[in-house]
Order: C-alpha cells, then sequence, then structure tokens
C-alpha cells in the first residue's frame, strides 16, 4: 500500500462495483427481462422505499428488531465479557474451556430455535435470548483470547514496578487485550443482528425479518425490496460504526 | 549486644546494598526434567557499585537478577537488601531496565513513565513532574508524546531507563539492557549510562554478555560458569566514573577483556561444545593466535 491514493483507488472500486451491480439491476427491471414481482426494478423499489419511510409501520418494525438487538447484544455483552475475563485470567481455565465454547460455537446453534421458542415464546423474548445466544460465543472466545495472550513481559515489568491486582487490570491487561475483545465486541454485533433477523424470519409476528417474510409470501417483492434495502443500510451504518469503534481502540503501531 | 556484635551488624549494612546467601535454584522442564540453573551462588553487592554478572549464553545470570529483584523465588538459600529478606518485588527498593520492548505500546513515552510511578505509589500530582525529569535526563523530553512504536530500539531503551530512574530507587538492576541494540548504539549508551550513573550513586546490577560493555561499565565483573552457574571469579576494574571512549582503545582495557575472555572460555566450552574443543582449536589457543572475538559495549 502506498497510502492515501491507492486507499482512495481501493474506495473508489469498492463504490464503482456497487453501483455497476444497481446499473444492471436497473437495465434488468427497466428492459422487464425479469418479471416484476420476480425481481421489481431499483426506481419502483426506491419510491415504495420513500413511501414506507412516511408510514409508522417500518419504525415499529424497526423498533421490535433494535430493541431485540440491543438487549440481546448487552447480555451476549455482560455475560461474554465477565465469564471470558475469568477463564482467560487462569490458563487452566483456558485450556479447558476455550476447546469447549469453540467447539459449541462450531454447531450450527439455529437448530435449537425450536426450544427457544418453546421457552420463550413467538415474541421478542425468544428473538432476544437466540440472537444473546449466538452473540455470546465469539465476545466470550475472543475475550479469553484476549486476556490470555497477553504478552507476559508486560505482566511481568507492572508486577516489577509494583502493581497491584487492580491497576494490573486496568493498566495493564485491559488495554493490552482491548483490541481483541473489541473486535469480538463486533463479530458478536454482527452475528447477533444476522441471528435476531433470521429468527424472526423463521418465526416472528413482529420486526423488519418477519415483515420481509411476510410481504414475500404476500408476492409484495416491491415493497419487500425496500424493507431489505433498509436491513441493508441499517448492517452498513452498524458495520461502519463499530469498525470505527474498533479503531479507537486499536494499539498504535500495531497493523502497520 | 555486645560491642563487636553491633559493630559487625554496622558495617554489613554499610557495606551491602544487597546480601546474595548460597541462593541455589532449578526448575522443572517441559519434558520433566529438574534442570537446575544456579548452584549455591554468595554474592555481597556494596553499596553504589556497578556490577556485572557476565557467563556464557542461558547459565542462569538472568534467573540470579529476577531472584534478587523477586520474581523468581529462590529453591533455597536467601538474598537480603538493605538487609530484610526479599520475598517480593519491592518496587521502593528496586527498578529494572529489561532487555526489550517492555514498554507498554498503547501508551505514550510520559504515560509510560507516569504508570511506573502509579504502579509504584506516587501520588498524582508529583507524577507529571518526575515523569518529566526523567525524560529530560535521558534527552527524550521532545518524543514523550510519541508512542514506543515510533522510537528507535536505542530511544526505546532510553525510555525504559528512564521509567526506572524516575522511580528514584537505590538499586537498579538491569537484564541485558542494551542487548538487541546494534553494536554502534550500545556504545554510545554505555558511555551516556557511564555518565548519567557516576552522578547518580546508585547501586546497580547489569547482566551482560558483553565483554566490552561489563569491562567499561563495571567497578566489579562477576563471571559465572556454565550451568548451573556458580562464581568462578570476580575481577576488579579499577577505573575511575565517567570513563571516557578512550579507555576502551588503552591497553588496560585489552588487558581486562583479555583476563574476562581467558575465564569465560572454558565455560563457553562447555555450552556450546563443538569445534571449540577440536584439536586445530587447541592448537591455535596454545600458539597464542586466538584473539577473543570483537565484541563491543
Amino acid at each position: 500500500m502506498n497510502g492515501m491514493s491507492s486507499g482512495w483507488q481501493a474506495r473508489a472500486i469498492q463504490i464503482g462495483s456497487v453501483a455497476a451491480l444497481f446499473l444492471l439491476w436497473d437495465f434488468v427491471g427497466e428492459r422487464k427481462l425479469i418479471n416484476a414481482i420476480l425481481l421489481p426494478a431499483p426506481r419502483a423499489v426506491f419510491w415504495k422505499f420513500v413511501a414506507l419511510a412516511q408510514t409508522s409501520a417500518l419504525y415499529t418494525h424497526l423498533f421490535v428488531t433494535l430493541m431485540e438487538l440491543v438487549l440481546g447484544f448487552l447480555i451476549a455483552a455482560a455475560a461474554g465479557l465477565s465469564l471470558g475475563y475469568f477463564i482467560g485470567r487462569s490458563r487452566y481455565g483456558t485450556m479447558v474451556f476455550e476447546p469447549l465454547l469453540a467447539g459449541v460455537f462450531a454447531v450450527p446453534i439455529v437448530i435449537f430455535l425450536p426450544i427457544f421458542l418453546l421457552f420463550f415464546g413467538i415474541g421478542p423474548s425468544s428473538k432476544i435470548a437466540f440472537g444473546a445466544t449466538y452473540a455470546f460465543f465469539p465476545i466470550v472466545l475472543n475475550t479469553i483470547g484476549g486476556i490470555s495472550q497477553v504478552d507476559d513481559r508486560y505482566v511481568r515489568v507492572a508486577r516489577a514496578m509494583g502493581a497491584d491486582d487492580m491497576q494490573m487490570f486496568r493498566r495493564v491487561l485491559l488495554p493490552a487485550a482491548l483490541p481483541v475483545i473489541v473486535t469480538g465486541l463486533r463479530i458478536g454485533c454482527i452475528i447477533g443482528f444476522l441471528s435476531i433477523i433470521g429468527s424472526e424470519m423463521i418465526a416472528g409476528i413482529e420486526g423488519l425479518g418477519s415483515q420481509i417474510v411476510r410481504l414475500g409470501e404476500a408476492m409484495n417483492t416491491a415493497e419487500m425490496f425496500a424493507y431489505i434495502l433498509f436491513v441493508i443500510f441499517f448492517a452498513i451504518i452498524l458495520n461502519t460504526g463499530l469498525s470505527h469503534l474498533q479503531a479507537r481502540f486499536a494499539i498504535p503501531g500495531d497493523g502497520r | 549486644m555486645s560491642p563487636t556484635t553491633q559493630m559487625e551488624s554496622a558495617l554489613a549494612g554499610q557495606d551491602a546494598a544487597i546480601t546474595v546467601e548460597n541462593v541455589s535454584h532449578s526448575f522443572v522442564s517441559r519434558d520433566g526434567a529438574i534442570v537446575q540453573t544456579l548452584d549455591n551462588v554468595s554474592l555481597d553487592i556494596r553499596r553504589g557499585e556497578l556490577l556485572c554478572l557476565i557467563g556464557p549464553s542461558g547459565c542462569g545470570k538472568s534467573t540470579l537478577l529476577n531472584i534478587i529483584g523477586g520474581l523468581l523465588q529462590a529453591g533455597s538459600g536467601q538474598v537480603k537488601v538493605n538487609g530484610r529478606p526479599i520475598t517480593g518485588p519491592s518496587p521502593r527498593e528496586l527498578s529494572f531496565v529489561f532487555q526489550d520492548n517492555t514498554l507498554f505500546p498503547w501508551s505514550t513515552i510520559l504515560d509510560n513513565v507516569k504508570v511506573a510511578l502509579e504502579f509504584q505509589g506516587v501520588p498524582e500530582s508529583e507524577r507529571q513532574g518526575r515523569a518529566e525529569e526523567a525524560l529530560e535526563a535521558v534527552g527524550l523530553t521532545e518524543f514523550r508524546n510519541h508512542y514506543p512504536h515510533q522510537l528507535s530500539g536505542g530511544m526505546k531503551q532510553r525510555a525504559s531507563l528512564a521509567r526506572a530512574l524516575s522511580l528514584k530507587t537505590d538499586i537498579v538492576l538491569m537484564d541485558e539492557p542494551f542487548a538487541a541494540l546494534d553494536e554502534q548504539t550500545r556504545i554510545y549508551l554505555g558511555e551516556e549510562l557511564s555518565i548519567l550513573l557516576a552522578k547518580s550513586n546508585k547501586t546497580i546490577i547489569l547482566v551482560t554478555h558483553s565483554l566490552a560493555e561489563a569491562v567499561f561499565l563495571a567497578d566489579r565483573i562477576v563471571v559465572m560458569t556454565a550451568r548451573p552457574a556458580s562464581i568462578k571469579a570476580v575481577i576488579d576494574v579499577k577505573e575511575d566514573h565517567p570513563r571516557e571512549p578512550e579507555f576502551m582503545a588503552s591497553g588496560r582495557f585489552a588487558d581486562y577483556r583479555n583476563d574476562l575472555y581467558a575465564l569465560l572460555r572454558a565455560e563457553i566450552e562447555k555450552t556450546i561444545g563443538g569445534f571449540v574443543g577440536s584439536a586445530a582449536a587447541r592448537d591455535r589457543t596454545r600458539r597464542g593466535i586466538c584473539q577473543p572475538a570483537g565484541d563491543a559495549p
């Protein structure tokens, strides 16, 4: 990489690729190469989107999904961070629990969705519990990884200078592990969002995911695409915000 | 208490900043074998002297330093600092300079020094002033807001030195502080250190594998044997501080270094074996051709 110019170039190619995809879609839509019920033209979707933004339905469903994401993420973060810290601090704990948690995470946890529905019902509670469960794994695994892999030299030098347990945590373990932990939070948030939308689509009556499925089943594809676009925009905003957060907590000089 | 014992204890307290008494140490290696690193080491470190520990690679000199600093537990024997047995880190009496990369990469140079003062328990109001003073002493004032990765290896070690000096302990333990640096930087930092320490009257233990560094800096050089390490010899370097670069070019310097190498040679051979013990090598040594390899501070 040579600095600014290649950075701009990469960004231009990224935007260009997305624009090209839209142009292709527009071309197919305007020429009616594919039935509009299967694939509505982007302009029709855009006007649906504008109309939708003026109704309260969108915001009601957005609010449900957002609330599920926030609560699910907070539960996952609280459990993942605290458990990850206590496991990661002990070498033995890491040796025992890290492979176990990584193994469970490799199972497609979505197979347990019916159990979540039985326990928590078809409303938002089951989505929160399911999203929290999925988001928990990357958070706990990265917290274990971050805490257990803090360079021994930093711990030794802090101990030699008289650091007590609290100072060791605040001044050494936390700042050293933070970049890895924040990456875990980012992955957890994205996976939590995915699993919440997904579980809404499989079994839900409220939220953006359930709307997309309902509109699809009703052949109202233009409005469905408007919802899909909305979810995409939301995901872009979420990802941008999270990567800014990640950059803020990066250690200076890392990944140069 | 009788007058004699009173006088004895007073003398002991005055003479020795650190007393190492019959210290042995061993550890269990990965394959379960017990490896002995230190064998019955006894040593007095006088107040205000710079003592170098030198020995073949991996002999246990860093282990000894870590035991003295309370970072490792001796298997048997004990270490006393200012007459009191060491049981753990004592940051008010001892500070450390380690080999490299022990500055926290997430903090600026200034914050690295300040956090050391926080660890030692210095009140917050004093930290800024003392940190700036220490950075001034090593000439890093204008780099105080840089992060470690923005500094050269030599500057990082100067920052580590500033961090140790800011703690204002009477004793500083240095574990191969210049080992990761190139030869020119090492010579230069060695000179700087000599000047800095001549003023400070601190007690210093410096672990090194550089013959020239030991001769240039030390008041006394402790030569250690191959593992398990014991003390082979102690050499007095009778030369005033601060030492001038010219000392390095003098005949006295060469003599000290040759004496040191002669003492170390058998230990190095024990450690690495191989062709050093071959007939040809023995022959060269006998004829006096074998010069100590170039090794500057």
